[in-house]
């Protein structure tokens, strides 16, 4: 497996006989000619839980888009379990929260279900089993008693962990999250993050983009620092070294008081901020 | 006292039934009718998706095929309803190919479509020596004339969009709030696009007669956002939205009756004033 220099990346060899969930070979993707991503090459794990973490339009949200399978890459490969992403329906994609319209006339359970419009198939409505499945995915992000709540009604949070019930009743086993701590208090963040520890236990592999260097460090497996190429991608003590923070955020970069690293973006504001009740 | 009341009963019920002495009367409300719940059912995904300048500019970019059909035909109204449906298919389509892949901004360039098609639809009419009424019904609509044919018709189109909504329901509504949703679970998005603008086209050849290309976008959008207003379930949006348009069509078919004014613009008349009643309330429950 010294193909793409991947053993130096990953570093848990207890994984080299099984079947990577996501192979990623020498992607690139151009806009106009602009290269959003090049020479990306890595590969995922069941299981594991992997942050992305670079500046704005650093290509996270492209990556993200072409590991699901909704944008074509200029040249490169995508492989889940060993075939190409636009077939599988087990890929999750939590948008970011901005991306949707909350006044669409559904409730949370409506939302999740969604989820399930592909097993469904046409002409199916949903059956009881769907709804067990719904049921279940709204117990394990702690929803149950909001169900039928109009989403327009949701915090931030909770509306965070919709999408992630939402991948539940997909059944996704890899799920990409697009920055869903962005514009969130700490106390849903920390209800984020747990869930995230729950969705391992669930054997499911996550991706989150994230901006915060510290979380990062702290909640996920590896860090992929990203800026439009991969600067680093291993275990956070590896990745979070000065040098490979100053190559990918350049001088937007300042230290916090206590003595972790901080990407300082150079965009005003997040966003919307939350409103959790 | 009783008699009084009585009295006043007999006249409700006779100015109720008095119109609908007349075939065309009854015609012209059942064709409003029906048109009003096709229209509504669409309409909710059109209000959902934001696509109301869509409905307008297809709606005006299907007159030069109507023009040529009445050109062909001499005047013959029930073979103009294929002409219709003709080209508000291949409108839509085009339309749609224009707003994925269109060089300038997308509403511009279906605003230069539309106007553009407009023009040529009242310049082939001009042509006509009774241009001025023929253009009006085009335009606005003309009810009171459905034939039996153009009813069936009119049964058979609605039926079948109606049929496909609750066919794809529930691939729709994902696909309306949230299309790389769609896209991850691998629906046919492209193909699921297109068949909505398709039934959006089918949608205004069927209720070409009823309120006509100008106003067409009032019965796509006005009961839809209606029923928006007062409900947060889609299945109760199309509802409502099927009630207020059917109501409208009826009320307004009176209006005109009564008042002698033109039957379309007495249909929307009534669908607005329910938008603003329920526009209205909500702000005073909200108060």
């Amino acid at each position: 497996m010294s193909r793409y220099g991947i053993d130096l990346m990953y570093p848990h060899t207890h994984h080299e006989t099984n079947q990577p969930i996501l192979d990623v070979a020498g992607l690139a993707v151009r806009y106009n000619g602009m290269n959003a991503l090049e020479s990306i090459t890595f590969h995922l794990h069941e299981g594991e839980r992997i942050a992305v973490v670079g500046p704005n339009g650093a290509g996270k949200s492209t990556l993200f888009k072409v590991v699901a399978g909704v944008l074509q890459p200029s040249s490169g490969e995508v492989k889940i379990y060993g075939s190409r992403p636009n077939k599988h329906v087990c890929i999750g994609y939590i948008p970011q929260r901005a991306q949707v319209d909350w006044k669409f006339p559904v409730s949370v359970a409506d939302a999740v279900m969604m989820g399930r419009s592909a097993k469904l198939g046409p002409f199916n409505w949903p059956h009881k089993k769907d709804w067990e499945f719904v049921h279940h995915a709204l117990e394990t992000v702690e929803m149950s008693d909001l169900a039928t709540r109009q989403i327009g009604q949701l915090s931030g949070g909770q509306q965070q962990r919709m999408f992630i019930a939402r991948a539940l009743a997909q059944e996704a086993e890899l799920m990409l999250m697009d920055e869903p701590l962005t514009g969130l208090d700490m106390p849903a963040q920390e209800g984020i993050l747990n869930l995230l520890d729950r969705l391992k236990e669930e054997k499911v592999t996550v991706m989150v983009a994230t901006h915060d260097l510290e979380q990062a460090a702290s909640h996920f497996d590896r860090i992929m620092l990203l800026n439009h190429r991969i600067v680093a991608f291993g275990v956070p003590q590896s990745v979070m070294q000065t040098n490979n923070l100053m190559k990918a955020y350049g001088g937007r970069l300042r230290s916090t008081d206590d003595g972790s690293m901080l990407a300082v973006d150079d965009r005003c504001d997040d966003g919307e901020h939350d409103h959790n009740h | 006292m009783i008699v009084v009341m009585m009295g006043n009963m007999t006249t409700i019920i006779n100015f109720l039934i008095e119109p609908l002495q007349y075939e065309f009367m009854q015609r012209g409300m059942i064709a409003a009718v029906l048109v009003g719940i096709v229209c509504a059912v669409v309409g909710t995904f059109v209000v959902l998706r934001g696509m109301a300048f869509f409905g307008d500019a297809l709606a005006h970019t299907i007159l030069p095929g109507i023009a040529l059909g009445y050109l062909v035909s001499g005047g013959a109204r029930n073979e103009l309803f294929w002409w219709a449906l003709g080209t508000a298919i291949v409108a839509s389509l085009g339309i749609g190919a224009i707003s994925k892949n269109s060089q300038i901004k997308e509403d511009t360039a279906i605003g230069i479509i539309f106007a553009g098609m407009f023009a040529l639809g009242i310049a082939l009419i001009s042509t006509v020596r009774s241009y001025a009424v023929d253009l009006s019904h085009f335009l606005f609509g003309d009810v009171l004339s459905v034939s039996m044919q153009s009813l069936w018709l009119i049964l058979l189109f609605g039926g079948i969009v109606l049929f496909v909504i609750f066919a794809f329901y529930k691939e729709f509504t994902t696909l309306s709030f949230d299309p790389i949703l769609a896209a991850t679970l691998r629906l046919p998005v492209d193909l699921l696009n297109n068949l909505l603008l398709v039934l959006i086209a089918v949608t205004v050849a069927v209720s070409l007669q009823t309120v006509g290309v100008a106003l067409m976008v009032a019965m796509l959008v006005t009961p839809a956002a209606t029923a928006y207003l007062l409900t947060n379930r889609l299945p109760r949006m199309m509802f409502l939205a099927a009630i207020f348009a059917s109501l409208s069509g009826i009320i307004g078919l009176y209006l005109s009756f009564y008042l002698s004014i033109a039957s379309g613009a007495a249909i929307v008349l009534t669908a607005t004033l329910f938008f603003v009643l329920a526009f209205t309330f909500k702000r005073l429950k909200g108060l």
